[in-house]
């Protein structure tokens, strides 16, 4: 495999081996390697220090199921810290399929002009755009499509991106033309300061992947795709309901933060449940189960119409609806469904986005509640005005411009869809995890509420820190290998499935490591990841939840109550 | 004595979604998931006024009782 390496300061590239120490190494463990030995912590994120990764996993391309997640690495312009921040859709298999193990992007052009580029078998191309400057990625991938096909990989930033907002978001083409997003950490404002606005893919005739052992791939992948599909989680709720399933279960366990954070559970949650949203799609001919990207088994993606059974949105998912839902106290799904189509098609972080809304609602801006003011502001943020490039900066950029102390973020990232107070274990995970409050980076939400993994308390303190850190190094390994993080249900409640897995990676690359040798790639990838930001300045007393979580949240009036010592004792390196 | 049933994702079909319901003292919840013709090993996961309880669980007058299947996202 290759490294393709673009300079935009002289728009030039190059094509480079890949070095011994990364051959091992997919996904997010080889975006955190990169930009933890290439990138200047110290770096301004938007400045020509900064780079931008990508990077299929150790397993994309193969047969191997939810194996086509793409990792995009960087120094965030949201938290300051490394990112890495992980998106589905069509671009990663291309990448693998290139025999592109990373493509590096540093360097910003002098001048204003725009560019896009092209990735195929012999390198890439760059040329000036002009013609899709300011345009939505709706229009940015339809445009693409027209111009290059179907079978071409798109990933591309919104008006956020070439705003340089640290919400912006980098949008992925799904396999139907829609959209899914590296969302999390501004990575568009990183791709937008390096004056691209799209790449595409083409993986024609590339060189392909190679496995040493075919037949023992073959073998472990039918079992891994079996385990998937056997568990009740991955083969049947998912696929019905979509992950908006979760409004039910926490709103009932009183972890459905509501009203920023005001309280665990929420009068409207039934009107923006899963199973509303499954009746709804279904009565307006949508499609209530997709994939992401080929290969995807389970297919938790949906496309949810409007009253006229017209496409609305797709991809749309709990935290989304919980955030402008719950968070802000709307309980009408058609405006939530809007509010994601517009950041898809802005390019900004869903999650960011409705924490920001919460903080506008906070400071007065607009009232909970207000649906349609939602997405007049999102209006604004497209368009660029002061108000829109505050919101457009995140909630704590926003808090900090109305002087306020109630705002739900860790490292200047949004606090998402589950109360830290009465769903503990993820609480750790928000504090702790270099990445900034990041549910995915070590979901406890398994073990607290679902009841899978086993069970721990979700309102005691006992054993939450360990839960946390066996998730957050066993979710480092997942996403270095470039699969969807809700192959964990199945990995989690079986040893065969997580041998399996750990099997196909073994006969990829020949090696015979066992699955404690590879989730050690997971902490030492961790350990990378935090030297890194405390190279950047962060320090421990940035692994802290906002003052205000020592407030008792109805129902349960629990109350975060780790001290200082139990956090840095979650990741102690 | 009176209490909530709340039933979701796969357990509403062809039952409902919330109901009260009369049910003798001492009931348990799983006498419940009986009566309503759920196979036990279809609940996943079973709360009592919000709390994880488990379907051996005795049921006090006024209780609400969720039951999900198993089920999941992030
Ligand atoms: S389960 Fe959902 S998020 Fe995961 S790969 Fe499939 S569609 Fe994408």
């Amino acid at each position: 495999m290759k490294i393709y390496r673009i300079n935009m300061s002289n728009l030039s590239s190059t094509i480079e081996e890949v070095p011994d120490e990364w051959r091992l190494m997919g996904g997010r463990a080889l975006t955190s390697a990169i930009v933890a030995k290439e990138v200047d912590p110290a770096c301004n994120p938007l400045g020509s220090k900064n780079k931008l990764v990508f990077a299929p996993g150790l397993l994309t391309g193969t047969m191997a199921a939810n194996s086509g997640r793409l990792s995009v690495g960087s120094k965030s312009p949201l938290t300051g810290g490394i990112k890495e921040s992980n998106a589905g859709g069509t671009a990663a298999q291309r990448f693998a399929k290139l025999g592109v193990k990373a493509l590096i992007i540093e360097g910003i052009p002098p001048g204003d002009k725009y560019y896009c580029v092209h990735v195929h078998k012999d390198g890439v191309n760059i040329k000036e755009e002009t013609e899709l400057l300011d345009k939505g990625n709706y229009e940015v991938i339809k445009t693409l499509t027209d111009r290059y096909g179907e079978n071409t990989g798109v990933m591309t930033i919104g008006q956020a991106g070439e705003y340089k907002m640290s919400a912006a978001n980098i949008s992925v083409k799904d396999p139907k033309g829609h959209i899914r997003s590296a969302g999390r950490g501004g990575l568009g404002a990183v791709m937008g300061s390096k004056k691209i606005k799209f790449i595409t893919l083409d993986d024609n005739d590339g060189a392909g992947i190679e496995i040493a052992d075919k037949e023992a791939f073959k073998n472990a992948a039918k079992i891994f795709n079996k385990g998937l599909l056997s568990h009740p989680v991955s083969g049947d709720a998912l696929p019905k309901y979509g992950t908006d399933v979760l409004v039910n279960i926490l709103n009932e366990a009183g972890g459905l933060p509501t009203k920023n954070f005001r309280r665990g559970n929420f009068a409207g949650a039934e009107k923006i449940s899963g199973e509303t949203m499954y009746d709804t799609i279904m009565e307006r001919k949508g499609d209530p189960t997709h994939g992401c990207h080929v290969g995807c088994v389970i297919r938790c993606s949906q496309t949810y119409n409007d009253k006229n059974n017209k496409y609305l949105t797709s991809g749309f998912e709990y935290e989304t609806i919980w955030g402008f839902g719950a968070g802000c106290e709307v309980d009408d799904l058609d405006i939530i469904a809007t509010a994601d189509h517009e950041c898809d098609d802005i390019g900004l972080d869903s999650i960011e986005m409705a924490v920001t809304m919460q903080t506008a609602m906070e400071a007065g801006v607009i009232s909970f509640g207000d649906g349609p003011g939602i997405l007049k502001l999102l209006g604004e943020v497209k368009e660029g005005t002061p108000l829109g490039r505050i919101l457009g900066n995140g909630a704590s950029f926003t808090g900090k411009a109305y002087g306020l102390t109630r705002v739900a973020t860790v490292k200047n990232q949004a606090i998402p869809a589950y109360d830290p107070r009465s769903v503990k274990g993820v609480g750790v995970t928000y504090a702790t995890t270099p990445m900034g409050a990041d549910h995915t980076a070590g979901y406890a939400v398994t073990a607290n509420i679902l009841k899978v993994g086993g069970f721990v308390d979700p309102l005691q303190k006992e054993g939450q820190i360990e839960l946390s850190r066996n998730l957050q190094v066993a979710t480092t390994f997942i996403d270095s290998c470039g699969l969807c993080i809700f192959v964990a249900f199945a990995v989690l409640d079986s040893g065969d499935v997580a041998q399996a897995m750990v099997d196909m990676v073994n006969a990829q690359y020949g090696t015979k490591s066992s699955i404690g040798d590879w989730f050690e790639l997971g902490r030492t990838t961790l350990q990378t990841e935090k030297e890194f930001n405390r190279a950047a300045g962060l320090t421990s007393k940035d692994d802290r939840l906002p003052e205000f979580f020592s407030e008792e949240v109805p129902p349960h009036n629990a109350i975060w109550d780790f001290t200082n010592q139990e956090l840095d004792s979650v990741l102690p390196f | 004595m009176n209490v909530t049933i709340k039933l979701f994702a796969q357990l509403r079909e062809g039952r409902f979604g919330v109901e009260n319901s009369e049910v003798p003292e001492q009931s348990r919840v799983k006498d419940v998931v009986q009566s309503l013709n759920i196979p036990s090993d279809h609940v996943k996961i079973c709360l009592v006024n919000g709390k994880d309880t488990g379907t051996d669980h005795v049921m006090q007058n006024g209780d609400t009782v969720s039951l999900f299947p198993a089920v999941g996202g992030a």
